[in-house]
């Protein structure tokens, strides 16, 4: 029998920035340069194997557009995850993370785990974020740091399982005895991944986060 | 003729929709939601989000800085290619401040701006309006609603009231993003805010609606286009909507669409939707590629049903293999869920009763021309039933698959010249080298005919009496007969 965990993930992070590229590359393995920007907010639900635990995730990719801000925190009120993404040739979409943490801390009083995403790294010659700068904030923060590509297809996978181990290490304490597979995970990586520094965080079984006994087979939505 | 009055097609002593008449008062608004929310005693959410919406000045989130000002400074006035285009339409605010441009950089031409602004307001402070001038081909259109400017400046055949409806349309599309009350109030607090900042992705919508609105007859009409099925597939789709939502409290409409065309519209007792409100709907859905991709959840205006606030939409495709869009939009900003699995047992339901593949067949299906169903003579036409504001036109046909432009511009100056306020015609007939025009409006239909240019009136008249003949027999199938209610 699979354990079954399920948790919701946020995305949040200014318009352009590719939130919707980056599910419907992990969702649907696609791209598409011509994508229309998000109306409201849309919702995504898939499933991440991490050894013999199937974690489900319930995903909010919201509009970056201005006029949708003031719903945003229908979206973020329940989330376990919240993905902040920014485009690394664009520096303000950077600085606009650092008012979203500050949002999220102040509006959301349970833990949230947070994954700060630079996108766009295929764009190299035209980076305005510094990696070691998005890195330093990062960990400033408790937050962990990751650079994708969702043109290319780079980093984005891990994203989504680094996402899953958090959450489980988070609601289950004891998950580090029996797996510990974020290692072998982030480890061909690594020169992207910032170091994890372990958040302190308040481990407890949330029951109804929890549901036992369900069959998913892997990765399907 | 006058027999023929009594056939009307498509009547129906209901309708989901309002019906309209031309030109008829745009401002007019009605104010749905409150009743909605006191009848049902809605917990009191829905209002939070417009509160949060007022304190936009103390956001703390920074804008990206979308617009760059140019410093060469291109002039449009020396721009062949932009002086060229048939129809500008401009938006700007009460102050002035450019807010939308069909096309170039409005940046880069603010003082024309500046003096679109000076002549609307100097013109109000005599407690006037300015509404049109002419100068050689060109016509300028304004309109002023409150808190802003829109203006047309126009080289087409439309005429004046045309026009004006064109661009409250382009208002009412900004209406749906925003609100109207917010709308008023964001130039209460400032009047010199950059509305661009909350507008962008609308200038798509705009851009769209306007492309949209100059192709498509539902709009000269005031009317909208049912998908062709059968009755009992159409009743059987209803009552799947119904059931599906039979617990869920606060839905007020229920619409599903495919390529353009209604196939039902389910909505909440005593509330009935604007064509107006649906043709933004349907701009809406055709201009956003992105819905294709997932679920989603929108607050909605829609202006002429209530604009002072939002609705929130469940947006979606029902299958894969299915590609009708469906909307259900209620009262309750939390409802998500419960729609999401609304929306799934409706399209079980759909699936074991057959109907998804009957709307497939008859979007696939292509229709017929006037002269598959034996009108040779006839080339198009357009028949609008007033009681439940629909229409029905068939698939084009030679020589218009060539040049539609041709036709929607017969048909609206065909439309203007039955509605003209000073002098409206009941019957026009009118023959050129290139075609013959039959329009007609009764107390139950307007029926616009395009027919081979040699055809005399008095065939002309046999036709369209036979026409109307032909269409009744198949009122079921185009026309959405009842105004079914959750
Ligand atoms: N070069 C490059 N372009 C990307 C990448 N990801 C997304 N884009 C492009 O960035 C643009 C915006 O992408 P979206 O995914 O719509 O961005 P979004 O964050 O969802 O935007 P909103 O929905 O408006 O908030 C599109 O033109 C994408 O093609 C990437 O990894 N590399
Ligand atoms: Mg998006």
């Amino acid at each position: 029998m699979e354990n079954v965990l399920s948790g919701k993930v946020v995305i949040l992070g200014d318009q352009g920035v590719g939130k919707t590229s980056l599910i419907l590359r992990y969702l649907e393995k696609e791209f598409d340069r011509h994508i229309s920007p998000t109306i409201g907010a849309s919702y995504f639900s898939c499933s991440v194997a991490i050894k013999n635990v199937i974690v489900k995730l319930q995903v909010w990719d919201t509009a970056g557009q201005e006029r949708f801000k003031a719903m945003t925190p229908m979206f973020y009120r329940n989330a376990n995850i919240a993905f902040l993404a920014f485009d690394i040739t664009r520096p303000e979409t950077f600085q606009n993370i650092q008012n979203w943490v500050t949002e999220l801390n102040g509006n959301i009083h349970t833990h949230v785990i947070m994954i700060i995403i630079g996108n766009k790294s295929d764009l190299s010659n035209d980076r305005k974020v510094p990696r070691e700068e998005a890195i330093r904030y990062s960990n400033g923060i408790g937050a962990t740091y990751y650079e994708c590509s969702s043109l290319k297809n780079l980093g984005v996978d891990r994203i989504f399982e680094s996402a899953a181990i958090k959450l489980l290490k988070h609601l289950d304490p004891y998950f580090n005895n029996y797996i510990d597979c974020e290692n072998s995970i982030d480890a061909p990586s690594c020169s992207l991944s910032a170091t994890d520094v372990g958040n302190v965080v308040v481990l407890g079984r949330s029951k109804d986060n929890i549901a036992h006994g369900t069959t998913v087979s892997n990765k399907c939505c | 003729m006058a027999s023929n009055c009594e056939v009307e097609p498509g009547a129906a002593p209901e309708s989901a929709l309002v019906t309209t008449d031309s030109y008829e008062n745009f401002q007019q608004m009605s104010s749905s939601l409150e009743e909605i929310k006191n009848s049902n005693f809605t917990s009191s959410t829905q209002d939070e989000f417009l509160d949060n919406c007022n304190n936009i000045d103390s956001d703390l989130h920074v804008n990206c800085s979308t617009v760059s000002v140019s410093s060469q400074d291109e002039d449009y006035i020396r721009d062949e290619e932009w002086l060229g285009k048939s129809k500008h339409i401009f938006v700007l605010s009460s102050a002035g401040k450019p807010i939308y441009s069909r096309y170039g950089n409005e940046d880069r031409f603010a003082s024309y701006f500046g003096i679109m602004q000076a002549l609307v307001s100097f013109v109000q402070a005599d407690d006037d309006s300015i509404r049109s001038m002419h100068a050689g081909d060109t016509k300028f259109v304004f309109l002023f609603r409150e808190p802003l400017i829109l203006v047309a400046v126009s080289k087409t055949e439309e005429c004046t009231s045309q026009l004006t409806a064109q661009l409250n349309y382009v208002f009412n599309q900004i209406a749906s993003m925003l609100t109207l009350s917010r709308l008023v109030k964001i130039y209460e607090q400032r009047r010199n805010y950059d509305l661009r900042r909350l507008l962008t992705g609308v200038e798509r919508l705009i851009d769209h609606l306007l492309d949209f609105s100059e192709q498509e007859p539902a709009f000269t009409l005031g009317a909208v286009q049912c998908l062709p099925l059968t009755s009992s597939v159409r009743d059987a789709i209803s009552s799947a909507i119904v059931q599906s939502c039979s617990k869920i409290k606060n839905l007020v409409f229920g619409i599903l669409l495919a390529n353009n065309q209604l196939i039902t519209l389910v909505r909440m007792k005593k509330y009935c939707i604007h064509p107006h409100d649906l043709h933004l709907i349907f701009n809406l859905v055709q201009a956003s590629e992105s819905l294709k991709t997932a679920e989603i959840w929108t607050p909605l205006c829609l202006p002429r049903f209530d604009a002072s606030g939002f609705l929130y939409g469940h947006v979606s495709y029902l299958a894969e293999d299915c590609q009708a869009c469906l909307l259900l939009l209620t009262v309750e900003r939390d409802a998500f869920f419960s729609l999401s699995e609304a929306k799934q047992r409706i399209v079980e339901r759909l699936r074991r009763g057959n109907c998804l593949e009957a709307i497939n067949e008859s979007l696939n299906t292509k229709e017929e021309t006037c002269v598959d169903i034996g009108f040779p003579e006839l080339r198009h036409y357009l028949y609008k039933c007033k009681s439940t504001a629909q229409f029905h036109q068939p698939s084009m046909g030679a020589p218009y698959t060539i040049n539609c432009k041709r036709l929607l511009d017969l048909y609206r100056r065909a439309h203007y010249r039955l509605h003209c306020p000073t002098r409206p015609l009941k019957l026009l007939f009118e023959r050129t080298s290139e075609d013959a025009l039959l329009a007609w409006d009764t107390r139950g239909f307007e029926l616009y005919a395009i027919l081979e240019p040699l055809t005399d009136t008095g065939n002309a008249i046999a036709t369209v009496g036979r026409l109307l003949n032909w269409i009744k027999k198949r009122e079921d199938k185009l026309f959405q007969l009842n105004a079914p209610t959750f």
